[in-house]
């Protein structure tokens, strides 16, 4: 089975993260980076799904020079393979832009085809619109089979479990298919530091969007439909209400919940 | 503040960016919960060593040809020290597992160590080292644990009792020394004894002072066999196999002190920042500011002290010396930075809402394990002297 995982380089969520004011992208210089977590979750269901059987994880990431750390991370977890797209071009990206590069590298990494399995995950830590996957899905032509939080493969289906609010739904699909996978679906490993030293010598592949034969005028910011115009800092948060307890505090608790509507 | 380590390869930068990652997911979020609870009853944190075994933590100095990682001290114990900062008892219990294996790494036959040696350090299993009893601590040429060889002559059973056992009921193997004669310290010989007979049994577990999840318990050998090829050396070179593997030793629980004191000292500056008092943080008060320096100069001098001695011990070179000088100095700079920790933070840091009163509880016993501080002077001054 061949399996195209593709991931994220994000702003390290723990750290203060900040758009960069000369066009109101993300800032990616004054933040460490890393591989978006919720991509770790599709990392290692692509591993699992590997190790049960035959099959080769190639992973995919687009994004600037340092994006490469976030294929480095899985090839580590033990994926065989990566490709990293990188060009001047792409910064800036909206999602439809992100998916069209993604798309062109996908089928470019499976050797000019589709693969089995395509496994993303649900959304990026960062811009967190979770639009990407059944975009990617519509532009390779395959089913998009989303949020799911188990996949069993059986034959030439592969069914997975979708829980919503009210109700856990049960959805199949042909293969190949493009599946993306929530953080329940199973516990990321660690690399191991034999990983580590093995993801050394592991193929990286990087890819300009010339390689990909893209447009580079259909990409970038120039090209994006949504534009952030401005952006401001959350307002820190205000000193709260204190309440002096002079035997009526429980009555002012509850006239303050009421106010607030949570009563 | 992330310690600034200067790692000999790049292999050990990647190391310790790993072993920072697995600390702050997987140990800082359960250090308190599991400490606190395993002073109420035994607990043990099979799965924090189990994530570590798996990650290629637990077999860091030892040769990659048995599963090792084929790391130098130099990197090990930086390791050990990142771990420690984060969850002293894993990192002792680190320390206790790589000097287990140590016997046969160092003094196995090539037919033992590729026996043996897959298994301890596969991740998967976790060692005891059985060398201390009761009426046996600092004196080992005085132990009456006794191996003797059974009918045929082939193997062995051993009989007495063993104290204060890192991991005793839940060590997969138990590297043990017995007397195979009554010729004091060279009677002595080196056994690895699996887990799982019916004739090993445990004592309750020491309620101690702190170190909590490291339960430690009595270990009862009531004719345990032990086959013949699990002898490590020759009969009668326990002794020596046993102080070459504490000078290794000593050099982890040197690590780990440093890290804790490290901890301590994180805790004690950041709170010295942030607490105000007559209208400024208290840090601003030089005789408090003073109190933080001497605390980081005693951290740096510790990891110098170490450090210094893993170079020589990397490079084959003695360093018996200067182990034990870096034990006392680590082991007495924690004592002293986490003390001085509770003061900077005050009446907060006497209590148990803040993590200050217990890593000065765990750091007391490092002034103890591993041959006291008193015997480290002894060890020191003798080669002073000699």
């Amino acid at each position: 089975m061949n399996i195209v995982v593709c991931v994220k380089y994000v702003p390290d969520a723990q750290s203060d993260r900040s758009f960069n004011e000369a066009d109101n992208t993300t800032d990616r210089e004054g933040v460490e980076g890393l591989l978006s977590e919720l991509d770790e979750y599709a990392v290692e269901e692509a591993l699992k799904i590997a190790e049960a059987g035959e099959g080769e994880v190639t992973v995919v990431t687009v994004g600037p020079e340092q994006a490469v750390n976030a294929v480095k991370k899985a090839l580590q977890m033990g994926a065989h393979k990566a490709v990293h797209v990188s060009d001047e071009a792409i910064h800036g990206s909206d999602a439809a832009a992100t998916s069209l590069i993604l798309a062109e590298a996908v089928k470019k990494a499976a050797g000019d085809g589709t693969p089995d399995l395509v496994i993303t995950g649900m959304s990026s830590t960062d811009g967190v619109m979770g639009v990407v996957p059944a975009m990617l899905a519509e532009r390779l032509g395959l089913p998009q089979v989303t949020y799911a939080s188990e996949l069993t493969l059986h034959g030439d289906k592969v069914s997975i479990r979708r829980d919503g609010d009210a109700a856990s739904e049960t959805i199949e699909s042909t293969l190949p298919a493009l599946v993306s996978v929530t953080d329940q679906i199973n516990e990321p490993r660690y690399p191991s530091f034999k990983g580590i030293m093995a993801a050394k010598k592991k193929p990286v592949e990087t890819w300009s969007l010339a390689d990909l034969g893209v447009d580079a005028g259909r990409v970038g910011l120039d090209a994006a439909w949504t534009k952030v115009t401005s952006f401001a800092k959350r307002p820190p948060r205000e000193q709260g209400q204190l309440v002096t307890d002079e035997g009526d505090g429980g009555t002012k608790l509850a006239e303050f919940l009421s106010a607030q509507k949570f009563l | 503040m992330p310690v600034t380590r200067l790692m000999p390869t790049s292999d050990g930068d990647d190391l310790i960016a790993l072993t920072r990652e697995i600390c702050s997911k997987e140990l800082r979020p359960r250090v308190d919960d599991a400490e606190r609870a395993a002073a109420e009853g035994e607990s043990f944190p099979t799965e924090v060593f189990r994530t570590l075994g798996q990650a290629g933590l637990l077999s860091l100095p030892h040769p990659e040809e048995f599963g090792g990682g084929g790391q130098p001290y130099e990197v090990y114990l930086q390791v050990v020290e990142e771990i420690a900062s984060a969850w002293m008892s894993v990192a002792v219990g680190v320390s206790v597992h790589s000097l287990t294996a140590y016997p046969v790494t160092t003094f196995g036959t090539d037919e033992q160590r590729a026996a043996l040696l897959p298994g301890m350090l596969s991740g998967d299993q976790l060692g005891a080292y059985c060398l201390s009893e009761p009426l046996a601590g600092s004196d080992v040429g005085s132990m009456t644990t006794r191996a003797n060889r059974d009918g045929d002559g082939t193997a062995y059973a051993i009989k007495g009792r063993k104290a204060w056992i890192s991991h005793a009921g839940h060590a997969d193997y138990y590297t043990t020394f017995a007397r195979t004669s009554d010729d004091a310290g060279r009677g002595i010989s080196c056994f690895i004894v699996p887990a799982g007979s019916d004739a090993m049994t445990f004592g309750a577990p020491e309620k101690k002072m702190g170190l909590h999840c490291d339960t430690v318990r009595e270990v009862i050998f009531d004719g345990v066999p032990v086959d013949g090829a699990n002898r490590i050396g020759d009969e009668g070179q326990g002794m020596a196999i046993a102080l070459s593997a504490l000078d290794a030793g000593r050099l982890g629980i040197a690590s780990a002190a440093t890290g804790l004191a490290q901890s301590a000292l994180d805790v004690a500056a950041a709170y010295a920042k942030e607490r105000q008092q007559f209208g400024r943080a208290i840090a601003s008060n030089q005789g408090l500011a003073f109190l933080v320096a001497d605390m980081e100069a005693a951290v740096s001098g510790a990891r110098a002290a170490y450090l210094y001695a893993a170079r020589l011990k990397d490079a084959g070179r003695p360093f018996s010396k200067e182990a034990a000088v870096a034990k006392l100095l680590a082991t007495d700079a924690a004592m002293k930075v986490t003390t001085d920790a509770i003061q900077v933070l005050g009446g907060a840091g006497y209590t148990a809402d803040f993590p200050v009163e217990r890593m000065f509880r765990e750091a007391k016993v490092t002034q103890i394990f591993e041959g006291t501080n008193q015997i480290q002077r002894l060890v020191i001054s003798r080669h002073v002297l000699r």
